[in-house]
């Protein structure tokens, strides 16, 4: 099982997505401009300020060369996951639906947050204790997220914030949504940075664990 | 040719900045003040104004939140 990581300029979350991926499998880091994917079986689109996040965040990455590879990849079933700006990324490059608009208090957040995983069918939380909330936290200014009532089954919401600690007044207490295909899923709280009990929690390695349990059980079959 | 673009919340999007100066304004003492909203202003030269909208839908706005206005020849 092989992660790539997508590094943008602006990036920072990187290396700790690249960190938490080894913890399940290999992990390799990919550049923004280059093509080749590297033959990874799953791609991150990591947290940070990608390309400055000039203009709106995620807008501007969207347009990377690599991005285009991921797109391709996606198109083709590869496991894309996008966290934070990646989420913002993926979003705007319409791989997800909806968009991240700036939290309600216009204040960047930074906490742990309880969130509640709603399938436990998806690549992505397969692996995810049922029925426990994950304590994961966020960091952000832009993550209130938005999507037109029509454009988002309630299928493809795979986590949402716990009653009462909706960090930046997300639509219906979403926490993080997957594409119609379910190949595609971007959150806003940070997995890779609940990896280890040395830091609160280690909650997040639930997510990195069902991509590789998703990949290892499709090379089998 | 120059050219402006006005980006504006899309209608019934909520839209906090434009609340908080909402708020700001009577206690400042100004009253009757009331549907604000902010947005972005861009200004650029184009050599095809006829772009414009394309330039507009695929990078200058986000056109599921967002509604542009182009205002050309300034």
């Amino acid at each position: 099982m092989k992660f790539g990581v997508v590094r943008f300029p602006g990036s920072c979350d990187d290396v700790d997505a690249l960190l938490a991926a080894q913890r399940v499998g290999e992990a390799v880091m990919l550049w923004h401009a280059d093509r080749d994917l590297q033959g990874v079986d799953a791609v991150i689109v990591p947290g940070g300020f990608s390309y400055g996040d000039y203009l709106r965040a995620g807008a501007i990455a969207r347009f990377a060369p690599m991005m285009e590879s991921v797109t391709e990849f996606a198109g083709d079933g590869g496991l894309v996951l996008g966290i934070c700006n990646g989420f913002q990324v993926l979003c705007e490059a319409g791989l997800l639906p909806g968009a991240l608009l700036p939290n309600v208090s216009l204040r960047f957040v930074c906490r742990q947050v309880e969130v509640e995983v709603m399938s436990e069918y998806s690549p992505f939380t397969r692996a995810c204790p049922l029925g426990e909330p994950l304590s994961i936290p966020v960091k952000h200014t832009t993550g209130r997220y938005y999507a037109p009532d029509h454009g988002l089954a309630d299928t493809q919401v795979l986590l949402r914030y716990a009653p009462g600690q909706n960090p930046n007044g997300s639509d219906r207490d979403i926490a993080g949504v997957c594409n119609e295909a379910g190949n595609v899923f971007g959150l806003m709280p940070h997995p890779e940075h609940a990896v280890d009990p040395l830091t609160g929690s280690s909650d997040g390695l639930a997510i990195f664990e069902s991509i590789r349990a998703h990949v290892a059980d499709r090379v089998v079959a | 040719m120059r050219a402006r673009v006005l980006v504006r919340p899309k209608a019934g999007i909520l839209d906090p900045q434009g609340q908080a100066v909402e708020r700001a304004l009577p206690a400042l003492g100004f009253s009757g003040v009331a549907n604000v909203h902010i947005g972005r202003l861009i200004e650029l030269d184009v050599d095809d104004p006829g772009q414009l909208p394309e330039m507009c839908k695929k990078l200058l706005s986000n056109p599921l939140v967002e509604d542009f206005e182009i205002v050309e020849s300034l």
